[in-house]
């Protein structure tokens, strides 16, 4: 018989070989897939059915009451002033419709009821609603008439996260089908395989062909392979330079903290703030327009919206993060600053808060935030992600010197409007010949430029 | 003419047979690497270590490191609770201060970070007189000094306030019950507010008294002053008025009077129009005033009294007998050329005798002096040593009950140091208020912690008519209180010191409010020109025509960096090279070449390039100082040793700074000339000098100067040559050749920085200025002596004489007669053969002498930057050679390969290690720590970046402001230091800037033109009017 032995430890090496590559260009495609779009729509607010009272429209009442009112009152708890919750029975109405338009008059006039809530809620002057009518705060008095529900109301709560979920899981279904399918297909065509060569026996036997049966051990394979020196020196070469890739791709990303997301001493939610809230970066960071630093906001700055914010709506509440935990948030934040909330006062004892810091920039590399926020006018976004969707801040970028430069290689300067780049842009869209001029343009890309 | 000239640095390089000078000519190190040595170790073969041991070693280390390395360390940032409206993080804020510290003074701008000072920088409005010196910038550094007492302490045992108030308000009580002695002993002050609480302290205490004591005392001229215009002060002249200075001995452009005059003197040593000041200095030491002086003679003290009769009979033509110096043809020159600038002539002396001062005021009144005329008067010295003598006879005799000191340290600063310190013991109750526990804190029974001037009030009337305030930059950083709040509270005055001062400011602010004054720092709200007075001067003169001279005249003087010794804990005015002598850390007595040689004693420069010096021991009247090292100084005058105050201290300070002799020991009877026998000892001192280091390797001069007729009469060419090279056998202008096309650098900023040597007086402002600004690392006494200083900035001191073949030539043909008499008395400046031929074999007797300034050179064909392997330096587009210190790996090539030696290289890791323990060592002095600038660590090399931080800052500032920079708005830190204006920094491609002009003069050259390196530093021809 003739040996064929040799071909069939062939096929087998290079069914091997195959089998390497394979592992290893499976590599290429494990770059992360885009996160899926948070499905947006919050839950619409609760539309209650408007429980008439008193003459008044409740939901026109909260309407107004938020616009108006929410910046200093609860309905439930005393903030800057009073809460509300059945203001209208204590009081009688004609002599809330004078407070209300203008309390500070009322009190001048020496009015006896006047002077007393005036002295009772420390003396904190209201600010006068002239622009008011009485059908609307016959309005508003409703809706402070309006009982105290006796639970968080759950089926508000829970439509937004339910809805969240679905959307989530419906990524997920669809990427786990595709991939069942696949198995199931190459299940199959095992399967198939096993037939057909179970049927091919069949008719070889019955055809009276001997099938060859393997004699040789396993191990004749390796021993061909390392007869064989072209393969040995062909594939440890392959063997070094995949190392070296892969090794050159893990020393790469040494220090490069991309999506970096520590715990912090308080559950800031940038989602909350920036996304549903629509704050503007720069009202927190407001150090980035003038300074090298884009500034941690102070707790002063917290406090002032917190001051009167002290607990987040039932809306706020995620599947994940409840209210409670929100609210816990805010005390922690109420701690450090030092308010009483019940006293609605500082207590002077204060804790700085310890963040942990996210973007490291080493000590060798100036970045000055004002150039880029102020002059260039680059939004945060750009560099910092879409922050408005963050529930835990992380880290954005890459901060490496590539991702850097390349922006710099790329960016048009802004130049328009602004006296100090007339002159040089004249000269440099000459000396260039093009009217939009690069960062490198300008000999941004110059060591000394950041590293000093 | 400039190319006739032979520069030298230090004396051992005028000698012809030292092998050490041409081996280190020639070196490329300065010191040899010693592979020889480690490979000759014999331990080396036997160690137990093979050598797969050691591979296994760094293997594991290597592996151990780098996983280390994986895992990022986790930073905290913590926000204000509540932020201050004016601080945002990462933006300086600049306050308007004052400083006085009894010594220093300077109308300031303290720049802050986050809330702390880390840089002082001079303020420029109007009628801010004083500019900061190297001391006044270094104390921002003081501030954060580890070693600060930082509780009020009673016995040595921390106290608290309420227990020291208690204490002194008993002690008080009981001196007024048993009427015995309270004194006040204070440096000067010149605080209004301080001196009202002092009034008000000694109405209610009768039996109390306020004694002003100077370290350094200037009571003569105070007396002088006092009898001439009926008030406690100095003049205040305006040297830019006066044409022709005459300098008997006073060092204006030091601490003569305080100091403070470089800049008006600056004024009018620029050539303009072909007219420039002219200076005579008559001194013992080599001083700055004395370096920058067209004509110096050196003579001993008791000779200057005698030129300073000579001067006065010729110049009121009275005929008082004086003994005859070896001067007097100089003399009778400077007389001369004083009498024909008249008014606008000025003569100063700084000889601590009334006699001499009030003859100093007789000259210049009879010139009609401008300069005294339209002087103000300063109230910086009002010591008086009268009063100071007679405290220590009091309280020797238990006389003193109670004894209050503020900012003096007598123990260490009186010549009778110790007799104060036994005398302490017999006072009741003695508190010193001050920063440190010094040797006067430590013998007082109550050390009374006080803040440093960044953290303080006060008020001040430095000179007549002007109000200076002082406010804090900084909330007090320990538990200290003003010696001022202790007065309120003694006083029973309610509030604090800042409503006190307040309150008593508004007969001081003029049209000024308080606001203003406080921003600006100051206010100007009188005139403060001096009032006609007169004195019997003819008495004075002959009085100081009959006065002795000694065989060995020891001058004690206060040195540019270490001045009185307040600040002798400050590791930068530690490792601040002298001016003249280039030698840091340390003091030492100079003398002359032919003095040292008869003491047979001397310097000798070792073979690692260090300099080292003979011993010797000074007796003065009794009191002997051991071990004081001997530097010979070129230029010092025969007979006259000179020794330096400030040294030689142990008390708080740490071990590295207690370096030196404390010459405050022979400082009798405040006098800074005294009687000296000197012995040489055994023994040498190793120096940390950096004169002998960075030679140019024979490249040639790089200095050019040249003389005021030359100047005015003939053509830039012939004073101002621009080099030149051969190319194709022809020669041809060094600037005109070039290996590389140049970049074209007419767009955008080019930056530039001019330095005049005309207007460079060596004050050093700039070296600690740059230290401050560009966190310069300190490295301590042995490693400067191995050459490893980091100064980014060094002022190089070139000594020089006419000493080429052409120019003694010419000196030898014009030597008229044989001048034997001169000859003998040991002249060396008669023009006849015999002292002539002594003058040229010593060529080093009275040297001429040039600072200059030398940081990186920004060359825009930078030698570095092409063999730097990694690229690590490389050149910016607007003229600044960038060294990127994250990307060096140290070979070092850079450094090798500059023609000025300016790179510095980081042999080891500067802070956070113990063996520098220095500022950078603790969490207190790093508070300096300019935080827009990097800390470079172990291995890098680092120079100059021409304050990039400070460029790119003006640059920003301008783009979010929308507009232009403006013509002189860019500043490195040495520009903006510099108060003479001899460095001016900009942009050259603003035609409008001053350095744009600048480089247009045809006193503008480059250092090493024909090297071809096209710097961006430029200098102007040094012009003297001889």
């Amino acid at each position: 018989m003739k040996k064929v032995g040799n071909h069939n430890s062939i096929s087998k090496m290079y069914s091997f070989g195959l089998a390497l590559m394979l592992t290893f260009s499976l590599s290429t495609f494990a770059q992360d897939p885009a996160p899926a779009a948070p499905a947006a729509a919050p839950a619409d607010a609760a539309a209650a059915a408007p429980a008439a009272s008193a003459g008044g429209d409740v939901a026109k009442g909260k309407e107004l009451f938020n616009t108006n009112c929410a910046a200093c009152h609860n309905l439930d708890k005393p903030m800057t002033g009073p809460a509300l919750r059945g203001v209208a029975n204590k009081y009688d109405k004609a002599w809330l419709y004078k407070w209300i338009k203008n309390s500070s008059a009322l009190i001048a006039s020496g009015d006896a009821q006047a002077v007393k809530v005036f002295e009772e809620n420390g003396k904190k002057v209201m600010t006068a609603f002239p622009q008011l009518t009485d059908a609307d705060i016959d309005n508003i008095l409703a809706y402070t008439s309006e009982p105290k529900p006796e639970a968080p109301a759950p089926a508000a709560g829970a439509v937004g996260p339910a809805g969240q979920g679905g959307g989530g899981a419906e990524g997920g279904i669809s990427n786990e089908v595709i991939l069942g399918a696949l198995a199931l297909v190459m299940l199959m065509l095992v399967v198939m395989l096993l037939l057909v060569n179970n049927v091919l026996t069949k008719i070889a036997k019955s055809n009276g062909v001997e099938i060859p049966v393997r004699t040789s051990n396993p191990l004749s394979i390796w021993k061909a392979f390392a007869q064989n020196q072209f393969l040995v020196l062909v594939s440890s070469i392959f063997l070094l330079l995949a190392s070296g890739y892969f090794a050159y791709g893990y020393l790469m990303q040494i220090g490069v903290d991309q999506d970096y997301a520590p715990i912090q001493p308080i559950h800031y939610s940038h989602r909350i703030h920036a996304g549903s809230n629509g704050i503007d970066c720069k009202y927190c960071h407001s150090a980035a327009r003038v300074s090298k630093n884009g500034g941690i906001p102070s707790l002063n700055i917290c406090m002032n919206c917190h001051k009167n914010i002290s607990e987040v709506s039932d809306t706020t509440a995620t599947a994940e993060y409840s209210k409670a935990f929100y609210d816990a948030q805010i005390q922690k934040l109420y701690d450090a600053v030092g308010w009483d909330k019940s006293t609605q006062s500082y207590t002077g004892k204060t804790k700085p808060v310890k963040w942990v810091r996210i973007h490291n920039l080493p000590d060798f590399a100036y970045f000055n935030h004002s150039q880029h926020v102020t002059v260039a006018g680059i939004e945060c976004q750009k560099c910092h992600g879409p922050v408005e969707t963050y529930e835990i801040q992380k880290q954005f970028a890459p901060l490496t010197m590539g991702w850097c430069i390349n922006c710099h290689r790329e960016t048009e300067v802004k130049m328009e409007g602004n006296a100090y780049y007339e002159k040089i842009h004249a000269e440099l869209s000459k000396k260039y010949g093009k009217e939009k001029l690069t960062i490198a343009d300008m000999g941004g890309l110059e060591c000394g430029k950041c590293h000093y | 003419m400039s190319s006739n000239k032979k520069y030298w640095k230090s004396v051992e390089e005028l000698n012809e047979n030292s092998s050490i000078v041409e081996t280190l000519r020639n070196n490329e190190f300065v010191e040899e690497i010693p592979t020889d040595a480690f490979l000759a170790d014999e331990s080396l073969s036997s160690s137990s270590t093979s050598r797969r041991d050691f591979l296994k070693y760094v293997g594991f280390s290597t592996a151990a490191a780098t996983l280390a390395a994986c895992e990022g360390p986790v930073h905290k940032s913590i926000p204000y609770v509540v932020q201050p409206e004016t601080i945002i993080p990462g933006v300086a804020d600049y306050y308007a201060t004052t400083m006085f510290d009894g010594f220093d003074f300077a109308n300031l701008l303290i720049k802050t970070r986050e809330g702390r000072p880390i840089k002082v920088e001079n303020n420029r409005l109007t009628g801010a007189k004083f500019a900061a010196n190297a001391r006044a910038h270094a104390s921002v550094l003081s501030l954060y000094d580890s070693l600060r007492l930082q509780n009020p302490k009673i016995e040595g045992k921390n106290a608290s306030w309420s227990d020291v108030n208690a204490r002194v308000k008993a002690s008080l009580a009981e001196a007024k019950a048993s009427g015995k002695q309270v004194v006040l002993l204070t440096s000067t002050l010149a605080s209004p507010s301080t001196e009202r609480l002092i009034a008000d302290f000694i109405a209610k205490n009768p039996t109390a008294k306020h004694v002003v004591y100077d370290a350094i005392s200037e009571s003569a001229a105070l007396d002088a002053f006092e009898t001439v215009y009926g008030e406690r002060g100095l003049a205040d002249y305006d040297f830019s008025k006066a044409a022709m200075i005459v300098s008997i001995g006073a060092d204006f452009l030091g601490d003569w009077q305080g100091g403070g005059y470089d800049s008006s003197y600056a004024q009018g040593r620029v050539p303009q129009n072909g007219k420039m000041s002219k200076h005579f200095q008559f001194e013992a030491n080599m001083t700055l005033s004395g370096a920058a002086a067209d004509k110096r003679v050196p003579m001993s003290v008791a000779d200057q009294k005698l030129a300073l009769v000579k001067i006065y009979n010729a110049l009121t033509g009275s005929s008082i007998g004086t003994a005859k110096t070896a001067h007097d043809a100089v003399i009778a020159k400077a007389a001369e050329q004083l009498k024909q600038a008249g008014s606008k002539g000025l003569l100063v002396s700084g000889i601590q005798d009334k006699n001499a001062q009030l003859l100093v005021f007789a000259i210049n009144q009879v010139l009609k002096s401008e300069a005294l005329a339209q002087a103000g008067v300063r109230y910086v010295r009002k010591g008086n040593n009268a009063q100071v003598a007679q405290l220590l006879k009091d309280m020797a005799a238990g006389a003193v009950h109670t004894l209050i000191m503020s900012g003096v340290n007598p123990v260490y600063t009186l010549a009778e140091g110790e007799a104060f310190a036994n005398a302490l013991g017999k006072v009741k109750l003695s508190v010193s208020f001050t920063q440190r526990e010094d040797e006067t804190a430590l013998k007082s029974t109550i050390a009374a912690a006080a803040p440093h001037y960044l953290e303080s009030w006060n008020d001040h009337v430095l000179t007549k008519g002007s109000y200076s305030l002082t406010q804090p930059t900084i909330r007090p950083l320990f538990n200290t209180k003003q010696f001022q709040e202790a007065l309120m509270t003694w006083n029973g005055v309610a509030g604090t010191y800042y409503d006190y001062i307040k309150a008593g400011a508004a007969g001081f602010l003029g049209s000024s409010t308080w606001n203003q004054a406080l921003h600006d720092g100051l206010t100007v709200y009188g005139g403060g020109v001096l009032a006609g007075g007169t004195a019997d001067y003819a008495a004075a003169a002959s009085a100081l025509a009959a006065s002795k001279g000694a065989k060995f005249e020891l001058v004690l003087y206060s040195k540019t960096g270490m001045g009185d010794g307040q600040q002798a804990n400050n590791p930068w005015l530690q490792e601040f090279p002298d001016p003249i002598t280039r030698v840091s850390w340390d003091n030492y007595l100079t003398l002359s070449q032919a003095d040292a040689d008869a003491l047979k004693v001397g310097n000798n420069i070792v073979a690692n390039g260090g300099l080292n010096g003979s011993y010797v021991t000074l007796t003065v009247n009794g009191a002997t100082l051991k071990n004081v090292p001997v530097i010979v100084q070129p230029g010092q005058a025969k007979g006259t040793v000179g020794l330096a105050f400030g040294y030689g201290r142990k008390a708080a300070l740490k071990e590295e700074m207690q370096v030196g002799v404390n010459a405050y020991t022979l400082y009798k009877n405040f006098n800074d000339v005294q009687s000296v026998e000197i012995t040489a000892e055994s023994g040498e001192h190793e120096f940390a000098c950096v004169q002998s280091h960075k030679t140019l390797m024979g490249r040639g001069d790089i200095v050019k100067e040249t003389t005021l007729e030359i100047f005015n009469t003939k053509d830039a060419e012939i004073w101002n040559p621009v080099p030149v090279v051969s190319l194709d056998h022809k020669e041809v202008e060094a600037t005109k050749v070039d290996l590389w096309e140049s970049f074209d650098r007419s767009i955008g900023h080019h930056f530039n920085l001019s330095i005049d040597l005309n207007s460079c007086t060596g004050c050093g402002a700039c070296v600690i200025a740059c230290h401050a600004e560009n966190n310069v690392p300190v490295v301590g006494k042995s490693e400067v002596r191995r050459s490893r200083d980091m100064h980014w900035l060094r002022i190089d001191r070139y000594y020089s004489h006419n000493e080429t073949f052409l120019g003694d030539t010419e000196e030898k043909e014009n030597f008229d007669g044989l001048g034997l008499g001169n000859y003998l008395v040991g002249d060396g400046q008669a023009d006849a053969s015999l002292p002539g031929f002594a003058r040229l074999e010593n060529p080093s007797d009275n040297p001429q002498v040039v600072f200059q300034p030398i940081m990186c050179q920004h060359c825009n064909h930078a030698p570095c930057e092409t063999v730097c392997p990694v690229a690590a330096t490389s050149h910016g587009r607007q003229g600044q050679n960038q060294m990127a210190y994250n990307r060096c790996v140290g070979t070092r090539y850079c450094a090798n390969n500059c023609p000025y030696k300016v790179r510095r290289f980081n042999w080891f890791l500067y802070n956070h290690n113990d063996e520098f323990n220095f500022h950078m060592n603790d969490d207190l002095g790093r508070m300096v720590v300019n935080p827009d600038v990097n800390v470079r660590s172990r291995g890098v090399m680092e120079k100059c970046s021409m304050c990039i931080q400070k460029t790119q800052l003006t640059i920003l500032t301008a783009k979010r402001e929308g507009r232009p920079v403006e013509a002189n708005e860019f500043e490195t830190a040495c520009s903006a230091a510099c108060s003479t204006g001899a460095m001016v920094f900009g942009d050259v491609n603003n035609k409008e800037s001053e350095v744009a002009q600048l480089a247009e003069s045809n006193r503008m050259y480059h250092l090493l033109e024909h090297v071809g390196t096209k710097p961006n530093v430029f200098y102007h021809v040094k012009v003297r009017n001889t």
